[in-house]
């Protein structure tokens, strides 16, 4: 069993790092960067099985893919906090000359990436290729993949969707990040998308449902039963309810902070509310 | 004068689908992809020797090109085939983001390009593709003038680490080329040596720069033809070599003038040796139906507009 306690701990460092990340710079992601912290704590921390270092072909170890590319915040300070590169390059995020891009690319080498996204609704697909090489080359190991929901309106994803289920491809966990959130307001509002687990389903997914997606052992408990689904003929979908800036109170339930970086005062407010754990970069 | 002479003709799509159906035989990591094209872009030789490394992906070309992306995350060498029309505008994005910049091995097959598509008319006949290809950085830009060159490229580009636009066509054409011939990207072949003026053709157009050097020949002018079949990277020492010679040049391709070869020509030109050009190419316009030639006459991408353009530029010299 992982120790609950320590994960919660890594995930208040995340928080911080995102926010001063996004902060120093005046720009980048926060609000689903801070939505999707428990997950990313949670994938790279104890659910994935992977192998010391980086190689862009992963043999014999489970893959992720980020769809949602601009909350790359999360998934660098996870990356680097995971042993992916030094802590410290966090401080170059978005600067010039950086290898921490705004949006996440295998363009200047960064480890732990494996393809470049922000323009939305290309990360199914790359992850459906990836999952259909393992099988091509006899490794059992799985394909993880994150993706917004507002994203799901781009129509790419559902000839992935479509062409996943009927191809098989059961050695891919697809999470939807739930947060009904989008940068013009909530999801319902700008183009309601009705029931995505109904839509999964009917495309021939098996969908399984994290209702506290910020909640570690809810998304250990959910993503280790979505490992057990794999392997039976169809791909898996998780349905990841999540706060959209959880852990800091004012940005959280609302899209205001989609796109936008605190202030000195608000972040400072924001690390008050989460309290240095591990070392700040 | 050398002359070129043919016994046969075939569709350059069959170069392909022969050069692929070898890299099944030859090279493990070779696979294939098709948006609902089997038959048009003449895979079924690999697909039938080789069925589990092909990906059927239905009319979802946008999937496709995804998944070719993904398919190189453990060691796949993906060879995609649809239309190129398709292959290209369609789904500018999936290559610019997932496999341009992602720096992926993936091997964008096109076939149908051009006017010589036909009957079809303007919404399958792309003028733009080799614009589009050549500006996404680190794209290799290739385009084959017969069915054993087109083979051998096919083979080629399997070796070459990184993304490749490979472009051909649906008509028959004659097979002038040996067979034998080694592919090499990004260098030119001089078919013919010429003192009075250069003509650079890519693809189709290579046949009918040959033709045209005959009645040029006829009418005592001395032309170099030079087979370019990759417009990216550009063989940029054979043209100015060439140039340096004849002190004029002519480019021939069947494409848009905007953003084709012609446009690539000149900027090396320009750059080092200023040369008067003339462009053999389409005008900024859409195709429309009718036979191959019919269409190649209208839109004067054939034999007699490239003797035209040769008169034309001598005078500019």
């Amino acid at each position: 069993m992982p120790n609950i306690k320590e994960l919660e701990d890594l995930t208040t460092q995340v928080r911080r790092d995102i926010i001063r990340m996004v902060h120093k710079v005046n720009s980048g992601h926060p609000g689903g960067s801070l939505g999707c912290a428990e997950f990313f704590v949670s994938l790279y921390q104890d659910i994935m099985d992977r192998n010391e270092g980086f190689d862009m072909d992963g043999i014999n170890e489970d893959l992720f893919f980020l769809s949602n590319g601009h909350i790359s915040p999360v998934y660098y300070s996870v990356l680097a906090r995971s042993g992916y590169f030094p802590v410290d390059e966090l401080n170059t995020f978005r600067l010039i000359n950086t290898r921490l891009q705004g949006h996440p690319t295998t363009h200047e080498g960064l480890p732990g990436i494996r393809i470049a996204s922000g323009s939305l609704g290309q990360g199914m697909s790359v992850a459906i290729g990836a999952a259909q090489a393992k099988k091509l080359n006899n490794d059992d190991k799985l394909v993880y993949s994150l993706h917004g929901d507002g994203e799901l309106q781009e129509g790419q994803n559902w000839e992935a969707i479509m062409y996943a289920a009927a191809k098989n491809v059961d050695n891919l966990i697809s999470t939807i990040d739930l947060n009904k959130q989008q940068i013009d307001g909530s999801t319902d509002d700008v183009l309601p998308m009705g029931s995505l687990k109904a839509k999964f389903e009917a495309f021939g997914w098996t969908v399984i449902e994290i209702e506290k997606g910020n909640d570690i052992a809810s998304i250990l408990e959910g993503l280790n039963k979505a490992k057990s689904l794999t392997g039976k003929g169809k791909p898996v979908c998780v349905l990841l309810h999540t706060i959209m800036g959880n852990g800091i109170d004012f940005m959280m339930h609302t899209h205001a902070w989609h796109g936008k970086a605190p202030n000195d005062e608000q972040l400072a407010i924001g690390l008050e509310q989460n309290a240095e754990t591990l070392g700040d970069y | 004068m050398k002359t070129y002479t043919y016994t046969e003709k075939k569709d350059t799509r069959s170069g392909f689908g022969a050069g692929l159906a070898e890299l099944g035989r030859t090279n493990p990591n070779v696979v294939a992809l098709c948006a609902d094209l089997i038959g048009s872009l003449k895979m079924n030789e690999f697909i039938d020797e080789n069925p589990e490394r092909f990906f059927q992906i239905g009319i979802a070309e946008a999937n496709m090109m995804g998944i070719a992306a993904g398919l190189t995350i453990g060691g796949k060498i993906p060879f995609t085939g649809t239309f190129a029309n398709f292959s290209t505008g369609r789904v500018y994005d999936q290559i610019r983001q997932s496999i341009a910049y992602s720096g992926k091995n993936v091997k964008i097959c096109a076939s149908h390009a051009g006017l010589t598509l036909g009957e079809d008319g303007a919404t399958h006949q792309i003028l733009e593709d080799i614009g589009l290809m050549k500006m996404l950085p680190g794209m290799v830009v290739i385009n084959p003038c017969d069915y054993n060159q087109t083979k051998a490229a096919t083979i080629a580009i399997a070796d070459y680490d990184g993304p490749v636009y490979l472009r051909f066509g649906r008509p028959s054409v004659p097979i002038f080329t040996p067979a034998d011939q080694k592919f090499e990207i990004g260098k030119a072949i001089q078919l013919t040596e010429g003192t009075d003026v250069t003509i650079v053709a890519t693809g189709h157009l290579v046949w009918e720069a040959l033709e045209a050097s005959k009645v040029l020949h006829d009418a005592g002018i001395s032309a170099e033809v030079i087979n370019i079949h990759t417009i990216k990277p550009l063989d940029d020492k054979a043209i100015l070599d060439s140039v340096s010679k004849t002190g004029c040049i002519v480019t021939a391709e069947e494409h848009n003038h905007l953003g084709g070869l012609g446009e690539s020509v000149a900027r090396v030109l320009a750059q080092h040796k200023p040369t008067p050009q003339e462009f053999v190419a389409t005008n900024d316009t859409f195709g429309e139906s009718g036979t191959p030639a019919q269409l190649m006459d209208k839109y004067g991408l054939n034999s007699d507009a490239i003797v035209k353009a040769v008169k034309k530029v001598i005078k500019r010299k």
